[in-house]
């Protein structure tokens, strides 16, 4: 932002987040989230939301200037590597430990995977009636590779009662009251997801330090579950013995009717239930929608598909509304819960507007549907087709 | 790509004391990209160039109450009836921080309920805002 302004901005680590400079507050151009390629489209500033359309998802590893933003709260404004702790406590730990970022980097094997993450709300913009909170249409989802250690190692050297049930994060970020004794989301998953091996206490992505709005120095990355249980700004696990209790584990929050409702109901909370696994779910990244074509041009598309805790066993595509389907091309996932490429070599017979479709199905044989499905309170869930526009002249 | 400027550091550091002390200050403003919106706003309609919101009587109102601690996108992409949005205050009432907002609150409901209300979408929109560009 400096360069943008012309000088140095003195004290910009104490900036509010968000806070366009008064330089900048009469300029016409739409600011720009630092670190973030411009085209990434912002949904909420305060606090940050922005969403990567899909063609910049293209890359097969998302990069870290094209990975989504969602933010509940204000990043920490002051980061001191040396100073920064993880502690892990709780009624079904055996202890309370803390662990400073080099003893975690010392202590425990390092590993990495390429792993999804996708906010539960992601498609929440099509939903009928409209859900409340960021509209996200299909952008936020990535698939980086992440470092770090096992948080079952890290689980397994402070001690794990017998009666654990869950585990819950707190992270350092700011309540967007400014409020600092307001917790901003305190989520968590199972026992069972905790242990096993892609969970992680992640420090890198694509071998760099994490950028500061996905979660630096230290974050938690769950594959195919809500990316809101992949706590950032990490600083404290508490293994629990019930299900975790934090800000956003109630309510309409990261929870769906258990059995399925009918558009616009209200439903109680003790009939909500937690996402656990995200659907199945595929995505178009080449071309961009909108792409003319000559007639009898072949057109190459590609994209990634991805089934939470599943892997997926097959894509295919239609140009016919969904009429006819013709299967993609489908590479295996580099590792568990990371996204597959697909591809396929397309014909179209005459002139005219053509919408591409892409139908990813589980290992289990759940496909994607074509329309929205089932209506939920907060708008989450929706695994529907995308399309891209084409003509073909 | 933004317009190069030079800030007088007096008028930085003001600014940043302002905002530092409470999230109370209406937010800054910046023209936002409109065809962005996965929602458009009746045509008929003017928009406040800093915050996007439509201009009427109680904008003022809805600018000094609801954008204090969030920016006005939340509003701007949200639909709601009247009764969703009294829930969205009560929630954040409840849990947010929202102070309560006494007499200005049906204005400010008329208000969101008149201009971002919901629109019946069936179960699937046509695909919208096509940017067409020859495939090289």
């Amino acid at each position: 932002m400096s360069s943008v302004l012309g000088g140095k901005i003195v004290y910009a680590n104490q900036m509010p987040e968000g806070l366009i400079p008064a330089a900048l507050a009469d300029t016409t151009e739409a600011f720009q989230l630092e670190g973030k390629h411009p085209d990434l489209v912002v949904l909420n500033d305060r606090p940050w939301n922005v969403e990567t359309p899909p063609h910049l998802l293209d890359d097969e590893v998302t990069t870290a200037e094209t990975l989504f933003v969602r933010n509940n709260g204000i990043p920490p404004r002051e980061i001191d590597l040396n100073t920064w702790t993880l502690t892990i406590e709780g009624e079904s730990a055996k202890q309370s430990k803390t662990y400073s970022l080099q003893e975690l980097k010392d202590k425990f094997k390092h590993y990495t995977y390429q792993l999804t993450i996708e906010c539960g709300g992601n498609g929440r913009n099509e939903f009928n009636p409209p859900a409340k909170g960021n509209q996200w249409s299909t952008g936020a989802v990535g698939c980086p590779e992440w470092t770090g250690v096992r948080l079952k190692d890290v689980l397994e050297d402070v001690g794990i009662k017998d009666d654990a049930v869950y585990i819950g994060y707190y992270g350092r970020d700011v309540h967007i009251s400014n409020d600092p004794d307001k917790v901003v989301i305190s989520r968590g998953v199972p026992m069972h997801k905790a242990l096993e091996d892609e969970a992680l206490i992640a420090w890198a992505m694509n071998g760099e330090d994490l950028p500061l709005m996905n979660g630096y120095p230290l974050r938690l990355v769950f594959g195919g579950w809500p990316a809101s249980t992949s706590g950032k700004w990490l600083s404290k696990i508490v293994i629990r013995n019930k299900v975790h209790d934090g800000p956003k584990m109630g309510g309409d929050s990261y929870r769906v009717p258990c059995k399925p409702v009918a558009p616009g109901s209200k439903v109680p909370d003790d009939q909500m239930c937690i996402i656990e696994s995200m659907p199945v779910k595929s995505l178009i990244t080449y071309p961009k929608t909108g792409a003319k074509i000559k007639e009898g041009r072949k057109l190459d598309i590609r994209g990634h598909a991805w089934a939470g805790d599943l892997s997926v066993q097959s894509v295919d595509y239609s140009i016919d509304f969904g009429a006819s389907w013709q299967p993609c091309q489908l590479r295996k996932p580099k590792n568990r819960m990371a996204w597959q490429h697909f591809s396929a070599q397309l014909d179209f017979p005459e002139k005219g507007y053509y919408e591409v479709w892409a139908r990813a199905t589980d290992s289990e044989g759940q496909m994607q549907p074509m329309l929205v499905p089932g209506w939920n309170p907060k708008g989450y869930l929706n695994n529907a087709c995308h399309r891209i526009a084409v003509m073909v002249e | 790509m933004i317009r190069k400027t030079t800030i007088p550091a007096a008028l930085l550091f003001f600014a940043i004391a302002v905002l530092l002390s409470y999230c109370q200050q209406p937010e800054n403003k910046r023209e936002t990209e409109q065809e962005e919106d996965t929602v458009s706003v009746n045509a008929s309609d003017s928009l406040d160039a800093a915050t996007g919101l439509v201009i009427d009587d109680a904008l003022p109102l809805v600018i000094g109450n609801c954008t204090a601690c969030h920016s006005a996108k939340l509003i701007t992409q949200n639909r709601a009836s009247r009764e969703g949005w009294k829930n969205m205050i009560v929630w954040m009432q409840e849990t947010q921080k929202l102070w309560d907002l006494g007499e200005n609150e049906d204005q400010i409901l008329d208000y969101l309920a008149e201009h971002y209300a919901p629109e019946a979408e069936g179960r699937r929109k046509n695909l919208e805002n096509i940017e067409w560009y020859d495939l090289k």
